[in-house]
């Protein structure tokens, strides 16, 4: 795909914020455990944190391929604030889909104002088997009473408004599951145990416990008992994004290590002279142009309005298999350097590890293509 | 609040290689850029406006068509409306062709608009001319309050107060509105696009104003309206003809240095 004028020109002047904003400074970020909000307070005067948002809601409205296209530059720059930033979209998608306009109005508005949303979805006993979720949502009068505990909820604790999914009716499993909209503000919301990650160290991550939280009944999205088809589209259509997010660890750390590889000499010259090094070099380019291809390609059939769902999980597993394995071999190339904190590669190979296991693992992802082959071949 | 700002297209100076035998500028392959002061003119402009409340900035700029480029940059970080002054009649101006060109548009705006800018901003000089001439010479045409090398500037019940650096620290200027101030480097930098402004001001219509719109005389305009002559360009001699206090230790020679400025008339 060749991106048309305004993309490019939208791409360069992020690229320009991420390298000039982003990259220098969240290593710093980093070391001091500090979350970053003076480089977040930026990227929302670019509206960063408003991708999703459509022109009638008072957003940017931009394509789907402009929206990842952007996440991939985004996290070029650190996984980090991309999540913080790009969690509103995936938060934002189950009101996209399932809304009526007086929920998007209320949704976008205090998105607008709070910045920040959250999706609450996953649960210490619902991960991938999302509809095993034990929040529950119990009618009383004009309200829904939600209580439950939500776990690993990206921006959990700086969101403004969260959507949740909760069981009406126990016993129908996943057809049991409704969405709802939460203003964080709800007596009964509060934060819970705060994780200590791995990687992605700019981006926070926490439970979010609703204890009789009453949400008035016109903060149900679409149909009592949907929910979970809302929230398995939403997850559909944020998974293509996860995959631009490995591009863009993958393409940073192809610059980096060609960049370290064509200074460091041994054996009297740059190590970019011998093959061995080549070879990873340019498996790395390789597969980074191949993912974002895929992704840009799952994003073309959303803006088309045809089927993407396995398109989107080809790119989210096969995008964020590269950024893993990229990341992998740029320490590598970078020997007992890429080790060492003082260079950016152990945090990309740190960072690349959650995007194989968020919004759903890899091997779900492989579920889902595969079922797309069993009924496709047949 | 109603702000004029002055803005100027420049060669990104910090890129200009100069050639070794010609000793001019190498233009080519320069990246235009909006002018650096300019851009702490128009961030004061807009945190002026947030801090009212209310108001409209309105961005000039005289240069030909490419000029345009930085017009959008002014709309895409929250400028409400953009006018470029283009003509070849305008062409080859020095600074007070330019400022009489520049005051004629002003004056041009205020009609149509029915009032007067509360408030004209220009950055303190452009990077590539560095005269400093325009700021000043616009107030005195226009014959309104000026503050120069303005490094700050609020808005006071009756006017504005500018902050300015002095050798012994700080110095606050107070002036009724309208005014014109020129903007040193702020603390603060030029906010970023937003991407929703950055769409539509790619696509926008930029009004341009020709010599037809902004009349000044033909001898007070463009290059005959300039008593600017260039004689001479030259890079100066750099001279190294400093002295190193080597071969002693780092007391005795604290204690030279502060003698030979002693000497020198340096303290």
């Amino acid at each position: 795909m060749i991106y048309d004028a305004e993309t490019q020109a939208m791409l360069d002047l992020v690229r320009d914020f991420v390298n000039k904003e982003i990259i220098p400074y969240v290593g710093e970020y980093e070391k001091n455990n500090e979350f970053a909000w003076p480089i977040l307070h930026k990227a929302e005067q670019m509206g960063l944190n408003l991708l999703c948002l459509p022109e009638e809601y008072g957003g940017p409205g931009l394509t789907n391929v402009q929206t990842f296209a952007i996440s991939e530059e985004v996290a070029r720059g650190d996984i980090g604030i991309g999540t913080t930033l790009i969690a509103n979209c995936l938060a934002s998608y189950p009101v996209l889909i399932a809304g009526n306009d007086a929920q998007k109005k209320l949704w976008f508005d205090v998105l607008k104002e709070k910045g920040y949303a959250a999706f609450c979805l996953t649960e210490p006993n619902a991960g991938s088997d999302a509809g095993s979720v034990q929040t529950t949502a119990t009618e009383d009068g004009d309200y829904y009473v939600l209580n439950g505990t939500k776990s690993f909820i990206s921006n959990g604790p700086i969101a403004g408004i969260y959507t949740v999914l909760a069981s009406t009716k126990k016993s129908a499993g996943i057809m049991g599951l409704t969405a709802f909209i939460v203003e964080r503000d709800r007596p009964g919301i509060s934060i819970g145990k705060e994780e200590d990650k791995m990687g992605m160290r700019l981006s926070c991550t926490s439970e979010v416990i609703f204890d009789n939280v009453r949400v008035p009944k016109d903060h149900m999205l679409g149909k009592k008992n949907r929910g979970f088809k809302y929230i398995m589209e939403t997850l559909d259509h944020s998974r293509a994004g996860v995959g631009a997010f490995g591009v863009g660890i993958a393409q940073r750390v192809v610059e980096e290590a060609t960049r370290y590889a064509k200074q460091r000499k041994q054996f009297g010259q740059p190590v970019s002279n011998f093959q061995s090094v080549q070879n990873l070099l340019a498996d790395m380019e390789i597969k980074t142009q191949a993912a974002r291809q895929m992704y840009l390609h799952a994003a073309s059939l959303m803006d088309a309005g045809k089927p993407f769902s396995a398109e989107s999980a080809i790119a989210k597993t096969f995008g964020t298999d590269t950024g893993m394995e990229c990341a992998v071999n740029g320490v590598q190339v970078m020997g007992g350097y890429g080790y060492m904190k003082d260079y950016p590669m152990e945090k990309l190979m740190r960072d690349a590890k959650i995007l194989q296991i968020y919004e759903g693992t890899n091997q779900i992802q492989r579920g889902v293509i595969a079922s797309a082959c069993l009924k496709k071949y047949r | 609040m109603n702000i004029l700002v002055c803005v100027k297209q420049v060669p990104d100076t910090t890129m200009v290689k100069i050639d070794p035998v010609k000793h001019t500028l190498i233009r080519a392959g320069v990246p235009s850029i909006l002018n650096t002061f300019d851009t702490y003119a128009l961030e004061t402009a807009l945190q002026l406006r947030e801090a009212a409340g209310e108001g409209k900035i309105t961005v000039i700029s005289m240069g030909p068509d490419q000029a345009k480029a930085i017009l959008r940059e002014a709309l895409s970080v929250g400028a409400d409306e953009t006018y470029l002054i283009s003509d070849r009649a305008f062409g080859g101006a020095d600074t007070l062709a330019t400022s009489r060109t520049l005051a004629a548009t002003i004056q041009l705006l205020e009609e149509k608009n029915g009032v007067p800018f509360d408030l004209i901003l220009c950055g303190k000089q452009a990077i590539d001319g560095d005269t400093g001439q325009v700021g000043p010479e616009l107030s005195q045409h226009l014959g309104r309050c000026l503050i120069t090398y303005a490094v700050g500037l609020e808005l006071t019940e009756n006017g504005i107060k500018a902050k300015r650096e002095s050798d012994e620290g700080y110095d606050y200027f107070t002036a009724p509105l309208p005014a014109v101030v020129t903007m040193n480097k702020t603390p603060y930098d030029m906010r970023w696009p937003n991407l929703t402004r950055f769409r539509k001001a790619r696509v926008a219509d930029i009004p341009v104003l020709t010599a037809q719109e902004v009349i000044v005389p033909e001898d007070k305009r463009g290059l005959k309206g300039s008593p600017t002559k260039v004689k001479r360009t030259y890079t100066p001699v750099r001279e190294k003809n400093g002295q190193k206090l080597a071969g002693m230790p780092a007391a005795d020679a604290a204690k030279k240095l502060v003698e030979l400025m002693g000497a020198a008339k340096l303290i």
